[in-house]
């Protein structure tokens, strides 16, 4: 079976309880064919260990450097990958989509 | 967000109960809205359209830009009759995401080996269904062809609001069990909300092809809202 949404909220509530750092990362928003719907889950943890997925893949790497400064910092961020966008391309959206995605700390 | 809002979080969703969490994106402030809590909030018109649709996103402009996590229970099948049928439907089911559990009093058909992986309970309908706790967020087929076992499920299912309804039989069968239930006092617009003959009509030959059938229709009415599945028709 494939792994649920479920599985990437009781791991963050997991891992923060052992008193992990621990960040959130959302699909808010979407534009064209991006892989993972809006509300998708991608959770980090302070040693750079994830679950989930918030573009099937491409984008994961960037949001989990990401993740690992507002884990640091406390403040939540939004980071946009899209087509237009030399850094998206690099780090691998090349499927012709753009995605915003909100990335939080659990405190 | 707080690890205390997260938990709660977590717990509705463990608990099959629909919730939204609201995240102002100027401000980073955070609030957990339950599903039966909707009406109390400022939100309420979007937070009742994004819970019917089953969708998050964000709404509201500038400064006042809300996003929208949409948390739905994620759908179930259950079904009455653990017979040829269900044998090709579980396995497809459950690959298109659904949980599936199967309920079937008669202990010969009721077993593991004919269902692997999947959950079976050698139960009567009116002894099981209680302690699954029927929702919206649930399908239930029923494919005995006997009434006594498929008909309390039935009743049980439209009780509980289930997104999706539906039983095996031709159209003679249905028109007499539609008889027997309405005299059980439930109302034609209740009874209408059964699909009955079961399945898309794909002139569907065998086992296999009908469970095709069943979970075309189950998939169309939880992913289509229903006027769209109306204007279709």
């Amino acid at each position: 079976m494939l792994a649920r949404e479920d599985d990437v909220l009781e791991a963050a509530a997991r891992w923060r309880a052992e008193g992990k750092g621990v960040a959130l990362a959302t699909v808010l928003e979407t534009w064209g064919s991006a892989p993972r719907p809006v509300g998708s889950h991608l959770v980090i943890d302070d040693a750079g260990r994830f679950l989930g997925s918030v573009s099937g893949g491409c984008v994961e790497g960037a949001v989990v450097t990401e993740a690992l400064d507002v884990i640091g910092s406390g403040t939540p961020r939004t980071l946009e990958f899209g087509v237009a966008d030399e850094t998206a391309w690099r780090v691998g959206l090349s499927c012709g989509g753009a995605i915003r995605v909100y990335v939080e700390r659990i405190d | 967000m707080d690890l205390s809002l997260l938990s709660a979080l977590n717990a509705e969703r463990a608990a099959r109960h629909a919730a939204v969490l609201v995240t102002h994106l100027g401000s980073n402030a955070q609030r957990l809205v339950k599903a039966a809590d909707t009406a109390r909030d400022p939100l309420a018109r979007e937070l009742d359209a994004a819970l019917a649709a089953g969708k998050s996103g964000v709404v509201g402009e500038g400064a006042d830009r809300v996003f929208l996590t949409v948390h739905v229970p994620p759908a179930r099948m259950v079904v009455v009759g653990a017979v040829h049928i269900s044998q090709a439907l579980a396995p497809m089911a459950r690959g298109a995401g659904f949980d599936v559990t199967i309920i079937d009093p008669r202990t010969a058909f009721a077993t593991p080996e004919r269902f692997p992986q999947t959950t079976v309970i050698a139960q009567w309908p009116d002894t099981a269904l209680p302690a699954l706790g029927l929702d919206p967020f649930t399908a239930l087929v029923a494919l005995t062809h006997d009434p006594k076992i498929d008909e309390p499920a039935l009743e049980a299912a439209l009780a509980a609001g289930c997104f999706y309804v539906g039983a095996l039989g031709s159209r003679r069968t249905h028109a007499k069990r539609i008889e027997r239930l309405a005299a059980r006092g439930l109302s034609p617009a209740l009874l209408e909300r059964i699909h009955a003959p079961i399945g898309l009509d794909i002139g569907a030959a065998n086992p296999p092809e009908i469970a095709v059938a069943i979970l075309a229709q189950v998939i169309g009415a939880l992913r289509k809202p229903a006027p769209a599945r109306e204007a279709a028709a």
